[in-house]
């Protein structure tokens, strides 16, 4: 038995490797599997809470056509949720555990989302930074070695870069217009800067996971890779809108062919993730609420069903 | 339906109708902005999240709408307005929302009831709409009606789960009727500028649309296994600017940036 299994292993890492895709049907590793639950719900989390601090903004929103475009991506955002969701179940996992989950604090979600936004030019640095640092994230995940992840991702990735294209849009007209809209663009830019690049995680060294993550393809490049690849992309961009990015450390290093930045403050990394960000407590309480209040909804919806399905028994009948 | 079918241009219009086009447009483009900022202020908070899915994508179609009847209007006035200036430099008073779509959102079943009584309107108007004599809002009316559509398909169907569901969401749905049935009278009541307009061809008749409305509901209703009100007061205002509390708190957050930083670019 137990050489069977090793066997299952060494045959599942053979195909891994050799980049085929594993399908929900396939055998896997228990950890494997496990390690995708939690990643793409996770994700899909993410994607559900992500709605809140942008949804905060759709009433208010400054011209009709952006808040069409707003109001596209919040649902663009709702989209992705129920396809990974969908991947998810594929592993076994249910929406409702997952949900139940998040809503008792085991789940995580992106720290990014429990920061507050507090003007208009948040939704442009939302859609510019965050979802350009969500793309480098994701675009790898694209070719994750499981199958209905990957081509989930495939579809969520489209229309993100349209999200970002879209955020950078908004701070370009805002530093082309009057000097109001501009400190609005660097004050959101201060505000997001840091907890952006914490986005792509701890440090490599105290990224526990990575390594296994790496082995199974579920991950195909490192935190501070991503980190470093973000930095060198978003710098020449802010400079062009002629916003200063908030790190007296950056510097372009021409050996390196990147820039040096300063370190995170991973004090705050840490507390955030622990639960004790700005927001953590309002973004939890949201969820939670509309499921609890949602839940004679639910409830109206089955019962309904249930009864529609006893009438067509008994005419059947 | 039409008092007259001739396909109408507009430059040939007396400028008294034109003016009165202008009013009616600006009526249907309030109306969508209001019901769509109202279902928006669901968005990251539905029940489950098919139906905020679907609360967005019925506040995105209504958004649409308004900004296309804005558009229409702002050239129907010629005054170099644009959308927003219309949407957003207006106040209350000048708005012609009728009082249903301005109403808080309460709970699920009261959102629902809400949508549920303007789509039977919308819906109908719009079919008639598109065969009207003004084909610029023909051509709103024949994109706009396709979602209408869908929009009437999905709070009838929320409707009878909520009627024929459980005890808890029949009370909650009865009551969403006790608080807003009062507003449904307003909807197929003609304003002086909607008289005008359906002397001269281009706004329908409405009790015939009523009779279509009702028939609609009372099939509703029946699966919902709901009686339908009889004999209740309507209330009206809202289309002649006349507003309830509730919209000028809508407005100021709806109109808050240009307001606060007039004559910017966006």
């Amino acid at each position: 038995m137990e050489t069977l299994e090793v066997n299952l292993e060494e045959q599942f890492q053979t195909r891994i490797d050799a980049d085929v895709r594993i399908e929900p049907k396939d055998w896997m590793p228990d950890a494997y599997r496990k390690t995708l639950i939690r990643q793409i719900s996770q994700h899909a989390h993410s994607e559900l809470v992500g709605m809140l601090p942008e949804g905060n903004w759709i009433t208010r929103a400054p011209s009709l056509k952006r808040k069409a475009i707003l109001l596209a991506k919040v649902q663009d955002e709702a989209g992705h949720g129920l396809y990974l969701y969908s991947a998810a179940e594929t592993l076994g996992a249910t929406r409702d555990q997952m949900l139940a989950d998040l809503h008792s604090g085991k789940a995580k979600y992106s720290s990014i989302f429990n920061y507050p936004t507090l003007s208009w030019a948040d939704m442009g640095t939302i859609g510019w930074l965050v979802d350009g640092a969500a793309i480098l994230n994701q675009v790898p995940l694209c070719r994750t070695s499981y199958g209905p992840y990957a081509r989930a991702m495939v579809r969520v990735c489209k229309e993100e870069s349209f999200h970002q294209r879209q955020g950078f849009e908004i701070m370009q007209t805002l530093c082309e217009g009057a000097p109001e809209q501009k400190q609005m663009a660097q004050d959101a830019l201060n505000r997001w800067w840091w907890p952006t690049l914490m986005m792509f995680g701890p440090k490599d060294a105290d990224s526990p996971n990575t390594e296994q993550s790496m082995k199974w393809r579920i991950k195909r490049f490192t935190n501070d890779e991503l980190r470093q690849k973000f930095v060198d992309m978003m710098v020449p961009q802010a400079e062009f809108l002629g916003l200063t990015v908030p790190d007296p450390e950056l510097k372009w290093n021409e050996a390196k062919q990147g820039y040096d930045f300063g370190d995170v403050n991973w004090q705050e990394f840490w507390d955030v993730v622990k639960g004790n960000g700005p927001c953590n407590h309002e973004r939890l309480q949201a969820r939670v609420d509309a499921w609890e209040d949602g839940a004679w909804v639910r409830e109206a919806a089955l019962a309904h069903a249930e009864k529609r399905k006893q009438r067509a028994g008994t005419a059947a009948a | 339906m039409y008092a007259s079918t001739d396909s109408i241009s507009l430059p040939d219009v007396t400028p008294e109708l034109r003016q009165q086009l202008f009013s009616y447009v600006l009526q249907l483009a309030d109306t969508s902005l209001i019901l769509a900022h109202r279902i928006s202020e669901w968005c990251g908070h539905g029940p489950v999240l098919e139906q905020d899915l679907a609360m967005a994508n019925i506040s995105l179609d209504l958004l649409g709408e308004a900004r296309s009847y804005y558009q229409y209007a702002a050239e129907l006035e010629g005054q170099g307005r644009t959308e927003d200036d219309l949407a957003y430099l207006r106040p209350a008073v000048e708005y012609r929302n009728p009082l249903l779509v301005e109403q808080p959102n309460g709970d699920f079943a009261h959102t629902i009831l809400r949508q549920f009584l303007y789509d039977c309107f919308h819906y109908h108007l719009l079919v008639q709409l598109q065969a009207g004599p003004d084909r610029h809002l023909a051509a709103i009316a024949e994109k706009s009606v396709k979602e209408a559509a869908y929009h009437i398909k999905w709070s009838s169907e929320w409707v009878i789960r909520l009627g024929d569901g459980t005890d808890e969401s029949r009370r909650r749905l009865e009551k969403a009727i006790g608080s807003l049935w009062r507003y449904r009278g307003e909807l197929t009541t003609p304003t002086t500028t909607e008289q005008t307009l359906q002397a001269a061809g281009f706004v329908p008749d409405y009790a015939a649309i009523q009779q279509q409305i009702d028939a609609h509901v009372a099939r509703v209703f029946e699966e919902a296994t709901l009686p339908v009100p009889q004999g209740v007061f309507m209330q009206k205002g809202g289309k002649d600017g006349r507003h309830s509390e509730h919209l000028g708190y809508l407005l100021a957050e709806l109109q808050y940036m240009q307001r606060a930083y007039p004559g910017m670019k966006w």
